[in-house]
């Protein structure tokens, strides 16, 4: 079965019509990642016993002609910030190396008893912190499309598994753009829905108030089909909401005419790519021309969202990253002679050089004399972020914008200055502080092929007009 | 507001890391660097500005109410086994670097 361009329908239905088997679906897949992934790096523990025990069920429910469930049979890939009950999950850092969860995250529960095949555990920044993929302590992911270049990240395994045809469909995490400027960068589609409509139950903490998980897919109904079946209410996160979850995948037969898009002049100033920028405009007169109205808008706010981000994101990390002091689970330092050195020296030990700067900073914020001018001056400034959108949305429906200010970059471009990694993340930073929805999907290449992304925003809890808006780019790109 | 050696010291003990010296210099750099840029949020007047300090915030709390009773759906009755069995004792000590099959082992806590 060729394996590209592979999508949800057409894997799940193959299996069903016994045109071939889960268990050989998913082997192929294997053979793939076996001859690809060493010059790709996305995948960092595969799980065959896994995958396959669920390959044969779906396989036992086709042989006796039952209708598989919406993702029966089709091969997924998860990012390693998700916990899975004994396959090993290290959230991309040494400290976590050895470790077995001992239970399940809901989102990878939800696609499994929808009858996915869940293939491994795919390479990220450490603990979901970068923006490049370059921050995993087990290697660097190549993109896809040109092998020097990054994939994006911190969902960097997780873009380049699907953009590499190693996955149908793959789960990242975006506390600050994770998943949609991986996406962008390796020509799938990725979303971040509403923060409350997924459950966050086991996805391992980096910033609480900014995490969520969604899905990377190769189109954006694929998309719509993760998403139905990974949100809604779960007790286990008292974050997720008791908001009802429509059938995004018939949403998206409704038409976009009529639509009321913003564009923010704040996104298509200063620092961003001609090239870039080109592409977003002519995706957008393609909206236009299936008749969107495009609105000017302002977002007054938007260079304030990095500083504000880059406080509350450190502040929530040093507080999550306290529990990993080696004494229930994860690595521990070998020569320490008192309970303090031990918890020093493991962490030293264990974390990374971002994942310790983003600890200084966070406690720094945090700390006596610096609380009010930093931490509390954030939470501030991310009402004010909030509220531009908020604005915004009594006049539009969507709000269309870049992901990124450029294509790819070179691996190793930007790893010696973080500002400069931090400063790219501007146009994917404001819908985490904002809690709400966004898309990105392909709409072009650069002159040396690399893709481009369109980003779409929505209101809280409206994932369906944004998913609408994004397949009719798609249709028209 | 400058960060010094000094600073990253006494934070680095705050945040429980151990930084060699190469990564104290390191740190001292980042930090200015990246702190000189948030500094820029002092442009704001925030005076009447409420802080948020989570999304549902915006959506989901009962702005009626005061306190954590304005996340009362977010609030469960509080009993033993409520929403899942707790770890059996073997499965909760499987990850431990150090146990004796009843307690974590750590280094002495005391010095005597």
């Amino acid at each position: 079965m060729n394996l590209e361009l592979l999508t949800i329908d057409a894997a799940r239905s193959a299996v069903q019509e016994r045109k071939t088997s889960a268990a050989a679906l998913a082997e192929s897949f294997y053979a793939k990642i076996q001859s690809d992934d060493p010059k790709i790096g996305a995948f960092l523990t595969l799980c065959k016993d896994r995958a396959l025990a669920k390959a044969l069920e779906m396989d036992a429910l086709a042989a006796k002609g039952e209708k598989l469930p919406p993702l029966g049979g089709v091969p997924v890939a998860i990012k390693d910030v998700m916990v899975t009950k004994g396959v090993r999950t290290t959230a991309g850092s040494k400290i976590l190396g050895n470790y077995v969860p001992p239970y399940d995250c809901t989102a990878v529960a939800r696609l499994e008893a929808a009858g996915a095949v869940v293939l491994g555990k795919v390479n990220c920044d450490e603990f979901a912190m970068g923006s490049s993929n370059e921050n995993s302590a087990w290697k660097p992911v190549h993109n896809p499309r040109d092998l020097t270049r990054v994939p994006g990240g911190s969902s960097g395994g997780s873009a380049a598994a699907v953009a590499a045809d190693m996955a149908v469909a793959a789960l990242g995490s975006d506390t600050g753009g994770s998943i949609r400027q991986p996406a962008s960068f390796c020509g799938v589609v990725g979303m971040v829905p509403t923060y409350g409509r997924v459950s966050r139950y086991g996805l391992i903490a980096f910033a609480s108030s900014l995490d969520h998980i969604g899905p990377l897919t190769k189109t954006v109904k694929d998309t719509a089909i993760v998403l139905r079946t990974i949100a809604g209410r779960d007790p286990m996160d008292s974050t997720s909401a008791d908001v009802p979850v429509p059938d995004y995948v018939a949403e998206l037969e409704k038409p976009v005419r009529g639509l009321k898009l913003g564009v923010a002049k704040e996104y298509l100033g200063e620092g961003l790519d001609k090239k870039v920028r080109g592409a977003i405009e002519a995706a957008i007169q393609k909206l236009a021309k299936q008749g969107c109205e495009i609105v000017e808008i302002s977002l007054p706010h938007t260079k304030y969202a990095i500083p504000a981000y880059y406080i509350v994101a450190t502040a929530e990390a040093s507080s999550n990253l306290a529990r990993f002091d080696g004494v229930r689970y994860g690595y521990r330092a070998k020569d320490a002679r008192t309970l303090s050195e031990m918890y020093r020296r493991s962490r030293d030990q264990g974390f990374g050089a971002e994942v310790k700067r983003r600890i200084m900073l966070g406690t720094y914020a945090l700390s006596a004399g610096y609380y009010d001018a930093y931490y509390l001056k954030a939470q501030k400034v991310r009402t004010l972020l909030t509220r531009d959108f908020e604005e915004a949305f009594k006049k539009v429906d969507a709000v269309v914008a870049p992901v990124s200010p450029t294509a790819a970059f070179k691996l190793g471009e930007k790893v010696d200055d973080p500002l400069a990694m931090y400063l790219a993340d501007i146009y994917t930073v404001t819908a985490d502080l904002a809690g709400i929805p966004g898309i990105s999907v392909p709409c072009g290449e650069t002159k040396e092929n690399l893709p481009i992304g369109l980003q779409i925003l929505g209101r809280h809890f409206d994932e369906s007009t944004i998913l609408r808006v994004a397949q009719a780019s798609e249709k028209a790109a | 507001m400058k960060v010094t050696e000094k600073d990253v010291a006494y934070v680095a003990d705050l945040g429980n890391l151990e930084l060699t010296e190469e990564e104290s210099t390191r740190m001292v750099r980042d930090l200015n660097s990246i702190l000189g840029h948030i500094d820029s949020l002092n442009e704001l007047d925030t005076t009447n500005v409420p802080p948020m300090a989570q999304v549902s915030d915006r959506y989901g709390a009962d702005q009626s109410k005061q306190g954590s009773e304005r996340f009362a759906y977010a609030t469960r009755e509080d009993v033993l086994e409520g929403l899942r069995k707790s770890l059996p004792h073997d499965v909760a000590l499987e990850n431990a670097p150090d146990a004796d099959g009843t307690f974590f082992k750590v280094p002495k806590v005391i010095e005597r």
